[in-house]
């Protein structure tokens, strides 16, 4: 499957006196089973354009093609667009509902229509994929912990078997230990069911260190769509839009310019040690 | 200025009959000592009791045992609960859910008006407040336009017209952009450092913790280990049993220090380690 953004264009509050353009020329393509790191300072339109990625918003021109189908199109199934791109919205685990876990994934795939059996084949492997134990199908999901509780919210859109998975930070407010597990969990579920994880965040160590590609955008525009290593060279541009590199690629940078024979594009730690260890012939 | 005396809080929860159906022991015998003027960060996983002792120090929460003084003040005299209040003020993670007032100005006036201050002096509260968080050319503003870091100093702002001694921040840059993180940061380091204020400061960022005078590190509603960021940030592998990690450059630091790379023990910052790698 395939999602095209071809020239997008959005406005907020059309028409009126505040109308402010949100979204400048977007276009975009996503294939299958890509880790894309999608970061922006607060305001610079990522959510807009998440949105637009399964039509919860409607742009004021361009189109969005999912597989050569313009999603605009009368005849098209938007219901099967919201199933196949499923969106995982902040702190997640704010729209757990149900009194149980089970409950609350059972939710999504009956109300498409599918079986109990279907539904509960659909639950059930989510949580498997989730890493979550089936112990806990039958607590509340208030008896969770944060990290857990998050783990049944991305559980939840799973369900619907999502070919592109888009999460708006979804390591907000965990600690290091819980990040890590819920981004090796994104990853882990990109590799083996092949979909596309769309990751929105802050955190410019994490993208760094999961995705293969990564889309800036700022006031609207896309300014970077490029691999990470391509994207963290431009220290200069990023930091006036807000944004940072990850510090060891600060690190990095600073010791080649000290005119050690260090590789100044290094994305984690590891590389980072690799990299200084070589130049000491150690 | 703060002062925790094994301190114990349970959560307790009740079936309808109002019966025990469980209890969770949320802080466990805390000691804590913080004195006037301190930029005291505390670390810890998600549930180790953080943001449970965070509410002690305002009294929204009340120790089940032990006593929690704010300057000689025991929280749980009732009549001492607006002194407290007005001494230590709290930021939470969300800025839109602090943000009351449709104008900059006031919502950071909201708070000392509520306790009657005199009209003339709210304004010089306000004016002062704003100035010190660098968000004076907002003031008549709509808080709705502002980026998050900005909103969070509008909530400081509304702290600091209060004329608090202690401002408690629980993970305040949770859902900011790296610039939001860095503008919040650099505010309550200059309130700390130019007020004296003392701050208490939770987070998960371990690169905004390298600055604090002392470090807390929390688990399982204990106080695990206290020390000043160099202490604790030396304790690569013990961190991360508590879930926990140190900055990117502490972390390469210390590898090439195991791999034989003459470095001191425990770097902090990129500049540190510069300076190092010249010498």
């Amino acid at each position: 499957m395939s999602l095209i953004l071809d020239k997008i264009n959005y406005f907020y509050s059309k028409g009126t006196a505040f109308e402010s353009k949100a979204l400048k020329n977007i276009s975009l393509s996503i294939p299958d089973g890509e880790f894309i790191g999608l970061i922006g300072h607060t305001g610079s339109g990522k959510s807009t354009l998440i949105q637009h990625m399964n039509g919860l918003i409607k742009a004021d021109s361009g189109n969005v093609y999912y597989n050569g189908q313009d999603i605009y199109d009368k005849d098209f199934k938007m219901t099967e667009l919201r199933r196949k791109v499923g969106l995982v919205f902040q702190y997640p685990e704010h729209q757990l509902f149900e009194s149980t876990v089970i409950k609350d994934l059972l939710f999504g795939p009956k109300n498409i229509g599918l079986s109990q059996l279907e539904a509960e084949v659909a639950a059930y492997g989510a949580i498997k994929a989730v890493g979550l134990s089936e112990d806990l199908i039958d607590a509340s999901p208030f008896e969770l912990s944060g990290g857990q509780k998050r783990r049944v919210a991305i559980a939840g859109v799973l369900a619907m078997s999502p070919e592109i998975l888009i999460l708006d930070e979804p390591t907000a407010g965990l600690d290091p230990a819980g990040r890590t597990e819920i981004l090796s969990l994104l990853k882990s579920i990109k590799d083996e069911k092949g979909i596309t994880v769309i990751l929105v965040s802050h955190s410019m160590e994490d993208v760094a260190e999961f995705a293969e590609r990564i889309i800036v955008i700022d006031d609207g525009e896309i300014k970077f769509d490029d691999e990470p290593r391509e994207v963290f060279k431009h220290a200069a541009e990023l930091r006036k839009m807000g944004l940072e590199i990850p510090q060891c690629t600060e690190l990095m940078g600073r010791l080649a310019d000290a005119g050690f024979d260090v590789d100044r594009s290094c994305l984690t730690t590891e590389e980072a040690v690799t990299s200084i260890l070589k130049c000491l012939n150690l | 200025m703060v002062n925790f005396d094994k301190v114990t809080f349970e959560y307790i929860r009740r079936d309808e009959e109002g019966n025990v159906e469980s209890i969770n022991k949320a802080l466990d015998e805390i000691d804590l000592d913080v004195k006037k003027g301190d930029f005291i960060a505390i670390l810890g996983a998600n549930g180790s009791g953080k943001s449970t002792l965070a509410r002690h120090i305002n009294a929204l929460l009340t120790p089940t045992e032990g006593t929690v003084f704010i300057e000689e003040m025991d929280t749980k005299e009732e009549e001492n609960l607006l002194k407290i209040r007005q001494k230590t003020g709290m930021v939470f993670q969300n800025p839109d859910n602090q943000i009351i007032a449709g104008i900059v100005e006031e919502d950071v006036g909201f708070g000392p008006e509520n306790i009657g201050v005199p009209t003339k002096e709210i304004w010089e509260r306000v004016a002062f407040a704003l100035e010190k968080v660098g968000m004076t050319a907002y003031r008549e503003k709509s808080p709705n336009n502002l980026s998050g870091g900005q909103k969070q100093r509008v909530a400081i702002a509304g702290i600091l017209a209060m004329k608090p001694e202690c401002i408690v921040l629980d993970e305040p840059t949770a859902m900011l952009d790296p610039k939001g993180r860095r503008e919040v940061i650099e505010t309550v380091t200059e309130l700390n450092k130019k007020e004296g204020i003392t701050i208490i400061l939770i987070t998960h960022y371990m690169t905004e913790v390298v600055g604090a005078d002392k470090v807390y590190v929390m688990s399982d509603g204990n106080v695990k280990m206290t020390g000043t960021p160099r202490e604790i940030f030396k304790e690569v592998e013990l961190l991360k049993e508590y879930k926990l990690d140190v900055p990117q450059v502490t972390e390469i630091a210390y590898r090439l220090r195991k791999e034989g790379v003459p470095l001191p023990e425990c770097i902090l910052t990129v500049d540190e380690f510069m300076q190092c790698v010249r010498s």
